[in-house]
């Protein structure tokens, strides 16, 4: 790190805010699989990550803790019976983000619970991913997560992904008093016991999410995953603040009322990159001259790669996330906890709006994890995901402007997102309003046959899944006036989204200043790792 | 007029089973009743088969006119009783594992279940019935004093033809065709796919997987369970 030279230089040293100023050195942006470099006008002001929290030095000896301390119930130990059935729940490998170095921290979890469950004489368990309506793991996936001992000793028959088209494979426990059906894994509802073992990345997930969302099927996700929920959440990474929580805990807290259910809850600290690619963990003021060098080699060897290629070189980059906090019990203290440590890392505080938001969408996203960040993709990054990183006031104003960097190309994984090419190419062309593609055609594709078959037998997301991802951005669509694709290879698909486009990123400023004038206020979200905002006043 | 009623239509061969018609035509020729009558049957079709791959190569309706000259002579009685042991022996054991699935899948989403295929109806019949289908597209062979001609009934149901068959299907029993579902492995079969709203690839052959990639046409597998 440079020593700082005055006061300002010290205070941005140390703040999650820095300010641009003349001399500021560019700043590194993702746009998909490439890595921008770009001077933003002075005045903006750059929100940075905090730094990677301490991770917990022992984390099996965490999770024994949680579990023989856990929150509002009996030790774990204690729930067991011999000759009780017990079914595993694990959250699937939508996150971490990037998946992370191995072991796992659900493999680690499983270590330290399935030698308990043997030795207190219970050996009816299965081990059950709550893919929810995500695409299946492949074996290999499977393997990698659990490690090969257990993945050899469970799998296939004692370890496999929940099947939400399964005739047979879910029950109705009942009704929450707001009408909302309550369906599980019949496996789960079945079960004496009911394990979930979560890793949280950020505060949307885990909690009652868990079981409400990842064990049921299409009737039990429409419950919550609707346009009309979205736009009443501000934002759902603000669970206090989310209507999709709030009908989601209506949901878990019937499941608690009817099965025995213990959480095992993880988090991770924000520690995405290291090796040859820390240097996306720093602020580009403490670049020293190797890290400026690997920058430059990299963004030149990703200039001569084709986009497979490049995606190839990030995937094989697993992350170093630590493991910061370990917590069990019953479903509500043992979130909080998780939720008090997930905050701690995240959050950021500001106390402005900006005009104009801009940050770079990067290659991966929950849902393509091993595949393409297809158009629908990047579009749940930018005015999803991304926009709903506050607690309190968004990072922009309302009517403001959002400029992110993506190539926006028009490429598909056939594979896992079939469904997607229908919605993108046939449905948003017709229209864009949520609630009409909800109303006229969600059922219709939740229900294609084809879409099924894909999802139960191969890869593919679930047919209504591309609708989920559409309604996931539209509190960030209600919210913003103007979307502007910098960078975007084609102009269609920005304009299929209803956003702008733009070549660079200066040019989209100067399209944004058009709008709020020179004196608008401009703010870079810095990702990576993630940071979010908080504006509670 | 069309309905909103809808259809699901497949292929067979390849498709929903491994077999292609040729194995049905081989297990008639094994069996004719006498040693001599099989030896004969079965070097003439062992004899023929370049000429069908030249006439399949060239041509499938070509080929299917060539192919069904060879069951002329054989009893009506002869072939529908040997159908049972076909579909017992031949067909059954060759139905894809995912191919029950595939078939519930679509009655759940509600659509009639139809399959469509160039062989002769009475081969096929049983495996239609095995996996619950509620109509059968097929060619029919004609048949004078119990006797096969040879002919098949025309159209002859193959390439394009299957589009029509099926188009005429949906007026007469009132579906909606845009809303229907079509299934097939092969790129001979691309106008019965280009025909209906919902067209997938299954299992697919080169040139077919190249056209539904090329169309995003969804690609699925039924040789997986």
């Amino acid at each position: 790190m440079r020593d700082p030279k005055s006061l300002a230089r010290f205070y941005e040293t140390t703040e999650q805010i820095v300010t641009i100023d003349k001399d500021s050195p560019p700043r590194v942006l993702f746009s998909g699989e490439d890595l921008l470099l770009e001077d933003l006008p002075v005045g903006t002001r750059v929100i940075y990550p905090k730094p990677p929290l301490e991770g917990l030095p022992n984390v099996k000896a965490a999770i024994r803790s949680a579990i023989n301390r856990p929150e509002g119930c009996d030790p774990l130990h204690a729930l067991l019976k011999p000759g009780m059935r017990v079914t595993v729940a694990i959250d699937d490998i939508s996150l971490p983000l990037p998946p992370m170095r191995t072991p796992d921290v659900r493999q680690q979890v499983l270590e330290v619970i399935l030698p308990l469950l043997e030795e207190s004489g219970v050996e009816d368990v299965h081990l059950v991913i709550a893919i929810a309506l995500h695409r299946r793991m492949t074996e290999a996936e499977m393997r990698r997560m659990v490690g090969d001992r257990i993945f050899d000793a469970y799998y296939p028959d004692r370890y496999y992904n929940h099947d939400a088209e399964d005739p047979d494979g879910c029950v109705v426990l009942g009704t929450t008093a707001h009408g909302e059906k309550v369906i599980v894994n019949r496996r789960a509802a079945e079960s004496d016991l009911l394990i979930y073992v979560n890793l949280n990345l950020v505060p949307m997930d885990g909690g009652h999410k868990s079981v409400a969302t990842g064990l049921t099927n299409y009737e039990g996700v429409k419950a919550h995953h609707t346009p009309h929920h979205i736009r009443k959440s501000h934002s759902y990474m603000d669970p206090e603040r989310s209507e999709m929580h709030r009908s989601v805990d209506r949901i878990g807290r019937y499941v608690d009322e009817h099965l025995q259910v213990f959480h095992i809850e993880t988090t991770i600290n924000n520690r995405m990159f290291d090796g040859p690619l820390e240097f996306l963990m720093k602020r580009e003021e403490d670049y020293t001259e190797l890290d400026r060098l690997k920058l430059a080699g990299m963004r030149a060897t990703l200039k001569r790669l084709p986009p497979a290629a490049k995606r190839k070189l990030f995937q094989a980059v697993p992350a170093p996330y630590d493991v910061i906090a370990v917590h069990a019990g019953m479903t509500e203290p043992t979130h909080a906890k998780i939720l008090e440590k997930s905050w701690a890392q995240y959050a950021v505080d500001v106390d402005f709006q900006a005009d104009v938001l801009i940050y770079g969408i990067p290659y991966v996203s929950p849902y393509n994890v091993n595949s393409i960040l297809n158009p629908l993709l990047v579009q749940v990054m930018a005015c999803g995901y991304f926009f709903n990183f506050y607690r309190g006031k968004p990072l922009v104003k309302k009517g403001g402007t959002l400029i992110v960097t993506h190539p926006c190309s028009d490429a598909f994984d056939p594979e896992h997102h079939p469904s997607y090419i229908e919605f993108f190419h046939r449905l948003l062309p017709e229209t864009r309003d949520a609630q009409v593609l909800e109303a006229r055609y969600e059922r219709e594709l939740a229900e294609n046959p084809t879409y099924v078959h894909m999802y139960r037998t191969g890869h593919a997301y679930h047919g209504a899944h591309p609708f989920f991802m559409w309604y996931w951005g539209e509190n960030g669509r209600q919210h913003v006036g103007k979307v502007i694709a910098a960078g975007a290879d084609n102009a269609h698909v920005p304009r299929m989204m209803g956003w702008d486009h733009a070549e660079t990123l200066s040019e989209a400023i100067d399209m944004a200043r058009a709008i709020h004038g020179r004196s608008a206020s401009i703010a870079l979200l810095h990702h990576p790792p993630i940071v979010m905002t908080q504006n509670l006043g | 007029m069309a309905g909103t009623e809808r259809a699901a239509f497949f292929d067979v061969d390849g498709t929903l089973v491994r077999t292609n018609i040729v194995h049905a035509f081989a297990f008639y020729a094994m069996n004719q009743g006498s040693i001599l009558g099989t030896a004969w049957q079965t070097a003439r079709t062992v004899l023929s088969v370049p000429l069908f791959a030249a006439a399949d190569r060239m041509n499938r309706k070509l080929f299917n006119e060539v192919f069904y000259r060879y069951y002329a002579g054989q009893s009506e009685d002869r072939l529908e009783t040997l159908a049972g042991e076909l579909f017992e022996d031949v067909l059954r054991p060759a139905i894809f594992p995912g191919t029950p699935r595939l078939i519930e899948e679509t009655r759940r989403a509600g659509c009639r279940v139809v399959l469509v295929t160039g062989a002769l109806d009475f081969t096929v019949r049983r495996l239609a019935e095995h996996l619950g289908a509620d109509d059968l597209i097929a060619n029919r062979m004609r048949f004078v004093q119990g006797v096969a001609t040879g002919r098949v009934v025309p159209p002859i149901i193959e390439g394009a033809h299957k589009a029509l068959a099926m188009r005429d299907y949906c007026v007469r029993e009132g579906l909606a065709l845009e809303k229907s579902f079509a299934y097939s492995d092969s790129f001979s079969d691309y106008p019965m796919l280009a025909v209906v709203g919902h067209p997938a690839a299954v299992n697919p052959d080169v040139r077919l997987a190249r056209v539904a990639r090329a169309y995003e046409w969804p690609i699925l597998r039924t040789t997986e369970a």
